[in-house]
């Protein structure tokens, strides 16, 4: 519908394009779909590290990482968790669209899933710059708000929040700059063929970060929260 | 099954004009090797790399060894011998024997072995080049101009918080050239899966690449938890992150969980490519199918899923407990059976073949033997009574050598010199090449096996300062280490000799069979002229064993 009328509605970004080496592109297409869904793999075994640390030392100090998960605000997690949702709605649309070929409309997706994940970078931002000023970002030796008799273990919550969230916040990154990486050619209909292949792959990509937040919301926001001190 | 199978008309009547052309004379420029999307080519670039690696890792053994040959300590200091022992550990392990046969054997020959025309992301394997080149010298440097005195297992608290060296510099080094591995491994995975030619079935496949897809499941699953790993020592080190320090509340074993999940699989990232070369030269040799193709074919997937579930014999003296310690020792009892099964199993198609006494036979021969002592040893250390005696002490060198150079770099050489024919099209010198891997054997245990008896007496590790009633032995190690190198220096001569003036190698020059042996030596670009189609089984020799289920 917002797709300027001088523009073609049909772009070839949903023909194959088949590489040398591959004998058709139904090969070439699940090859690189599986290969993707490796390279996942391999994600989650990495944030399956950061996972076990969470756990061990949840495990080890469970009442000061309850009482510490109350300083992080909800409000902000949810509003987080909710942008993050709709932007792998906008991601798939954005796939579907390069799959029928429109080449603009998959462009307009994929600026508005790169938007929305740039609020929730926005977002986290704030509440970085929140715990800072708190005196809650146990890094760099600054000094530690909290001196009660936990404050050890409240650290180390903290300092895995900041590790964990933030090596998160790096994928969403690298994750808008991907989908950067093919949304300015698929405005300008340059994207040519293969390319819903590629916005199908960045879009496993996305789905996967998103899932990790998933995962990280309630671990860190929500468990145990009601739970007195 | 009545002849061998030599099914692809090589040299097709159709184009004769490609028939001089291979991926070698392509194209001459640096250009064209340093941007090439080859799977042969990139494989030649990681051959430089490793052969670099090697000589150095090498170099810093030599002088380790010079400075035992006394118990004082005369040619370094403390602080140098920490360093000089960390560099060797480091540049051996993750820039020489994960990589040596993946990506120099395996980049060149799993796409030739299934009758595929490239690896299925060919830039992702240039990449995976360049990081692992990078993060290497990047290391390299490091550890030769600053030096890390951590050993290559960096320890936490040591490491995380009172080591005064560049740990940091040197993590980042290994952490760029983990990606590497990763995308080795994913590449190979989705090639195996996806590339394989018509009538190429998992169970016609050589056993060289189910063992170099089960060593690829370890790179992606393990990789990343070594990378994760090196990441929190950073978050902890750069950030004061309490992770492992105990002062910052935090827990030093947790490290050594996380970091014996990727590195007690990375043993298996060595010796499981070494196993599949092993395979293919005991098959060649001796004209025989492998005895038990199955057995071995799953052996390869059995050690690839055990090997992640007995990271914590490395942990018995750790604090951790009695029972977890029972645990991990019955299950490193238990993955030594698929091993055994497959020397036992080598050992079977040796016996009832025709065997032919040529270099690569010989270094796979020399495996059979010193990979025995080796996994025979790692029981010792499996058995939590015995491991408490020599936890720490030179047994535990002498075991964990005997299987990576014992096991993994005589398959390597083996493998070298099996596909060096195909590799170059040129033909070493026979006898050199026969009294090198003589040599490097009895190099090779006059180095390592008086270092399972220092260990027994209780001689440490890691320290460059020792009793001098454990001089003899450590002389006959030194003299031994000599040998060694000498004996490594030797194919380095002739196989560099051959380039210029070795005998053209014909396309099958060992009478073998394998996809590999059907295309002319050097291979074209896109390796076959056209698409090969599989009507046989593996290792099909007239008169081998017959398969065991025909598919
Ligand atoms: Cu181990």
């Amino acid at each position: 519908m917002s797709t300027p009328a001088a523009t073609p509605l049909k772009s070839p970004i949903d023909r194959p394009a088949v590489a040398h080496h591959f004998d058709d592109w139904q090969q070439q297409y699940d090859a690189c779909v599986l290969g993707m869904w490796v390279f996942l793999v391999t994600e989650v075994m990495f944030f399956g590290g950061l996972f076990t640390a969470y756990m061990v030392y949840r495990s080890t100090y469970p009442h000061a990482f309850a009482a510490a998960s109350q300083s992080l605000d909800v409000l902000w997690g949810t509003v987080n968790t909710f942008i993050l949702l709709t932007s792998s709605l906008t991601m798939a649309l954005g796939v579907r669209a390069a799959h029928l070929g429109q080449s603009r409309r998959a462009a307009q997706f994929l600026g508005l899933t790169m938007l929305l994940g740039a609020a929730f970078l926005g977002v986290k931002f704030y509440e970085y710059a929140h715990k800072y000023h708190e005196g809650l970002a146990p890094l760099l030796g600054l000094p530690f708000a909290y001196a009660g008799p936990d404050a050890g273990a409240r650290k180390i919550f903290l300092g895995l929040y900041f590790g964990m969230t933030g090596v998160h916040a790096l994928h969403m990154i690298i994750g808008v700059v991907l989908l950067g990486c093919f949304a300015v050619p698929a405005w300008l209909n340059r994207l040519g063929p293969g390319g819903a292949l590629k916005i199908e792959i960045a879009g496993l990509y996305w789905h996967f970060v998103d899932l990790v937040w998933i995962v990280l919301f309630p671990l860190l926001y929500l468990i145990d929260r009601s739970a007195h001190v | 099954m009545s002849a061998a199978p030599e099914p692809s008309p090589a040299a097709s009547p159709a184009e004769p004009v490609h028939v001089s052309r291979n991926y070698l004379n392509a194209s001459y420029t640096v250009r064209s090797w340093l941007l090439t999307v080859d799977h042969k080519r990139i494989a030649i670039l990681y051959l430089l790399g490793v052969t670099l690696f090697f000589f150095l890792g090498g170099a810093a053994a030599v002088l380790f060894r010079l400075e035992l040959m006394t118990p004082q300590a005369d040619l370094v200091e403390s602080e140098t011998y920490n360093k000089l022992f960390t560099l060797h550990g480091i540049i051996m392990i993750f820039f020489f024997l994960v990589p040596a046969i993946p990506a120099v054997l395996g980049n060149f020959l799993v796409p030739i072995m299934i009758g595929a025309r490239d690896l299925a992301f060919p830039k992702l394997n240039l990449m995976s080049w360049y990081l692992f080149m990078i993060g290497g010298v990047f290391t390299l440097w490091v550890t030769v101009a600053g030096g890390v005195d951590t050993g290559w297992t960096f320890y936490t608290p040591y490491s995380s918080t009172y080591s005064n060296t560049y740990v940091m510099a040197t993590a980042v080094g290994i952490f760029i050239t983990g990606f590497s591995s990763i995308l080795t491994g994913l590449n190979f995975v989705v090639t195996v899966h996806k590339m394989r030619a018509p009538g190429m079935t998992w169970f016609r496949l050589p056993l060289f690449i189910w063992s170099h897809y089960a060593t690829s499941l370890i790179m992606i699953l393990g990789t990343p938890v070594l990378a994760i790993t090196i990441l929190l020592v950073a978050l902890e080190r750069g950030l004061g992150i309490g992770i492992f320090d105990p002062k910052l509340g935090g827990d030093p074993i947790l490290f050594q969980h996380l970091f014996w999940f990727y590195s007690h699989p990375a043993v298996y990232i060595m010796v499981l490519p070494a196993m599949g070369v092993q395979s293919e030269l005991v098959a060649a040799f001796s004209k025989n199918r492998v005895f038990g193709y199955r057995f071995v074919a799953y052996a390869s997937i059995a050690i690839a899923v055990l090997g992640f579930l007995v990271w914590g014999h490395h942990m018995f003296v750790s604090g951790q407990s009695l029972f977890a310690g029972m645990v991990f020792s019955i299950l490193s009892f238990l993955i030594a059976i698929p091993s055994a099964i497959k020397v036992f199993n080598w050992t079977a198609t040796l016996h009832r073949g025709t065997v032919a006494f040529d270099t690569p036979l010989l270094y796979a021969i020399g495996f059979i033997g010193l990979f025995t002592i080796g996994g025979l040893t790692g029981l010792f250390l499996a058995t939590m009574a015995v491991d408490v005696h020599v936890h720490d002490t030179y047994f535990v060198v002498a075991h964990f050598h005997y299987i990576m150079v014992g096991g993994t770099v005589m398959a390597y050489l083996g493998g070298i010199h099996y596909w060096w024919p195909k590799i170059t099209g040129r033909l070493y010198p026979e006898g050199w090449a026969r009294f090198s891997a003589v040599l490097v054997f009895v190099g090779f245990n006059l180095t390592f096996f008086p270092q399972f008896l220092l260990g027994y007496l209780g001689m440490p590790r890691r320290y460059h300062v020792y009793d001098a009633g454990f001089q003899v032995l450590n002389v006959m190690s030194s003299a031994g280490a000599s040998i060694l190198g000498v004996a490594y220096l030797f194919p380095m001569c002739y196989l560099l000799w051959s380039l210029k003036y070795g005998r053209s190698a014909p396309a099958n020059p060992w009478g073998a069979v394998g996809l590999e042996w059907t295309t002319p030596s050097p291979p074209p670009t896109y390796n076959f002229v056209e698409t090969p189609i599989v009507t046989w089984e593996a290792y099909e020799y007239p008169g081998s064993n017959p398969a065991e289920v025909a598919d």
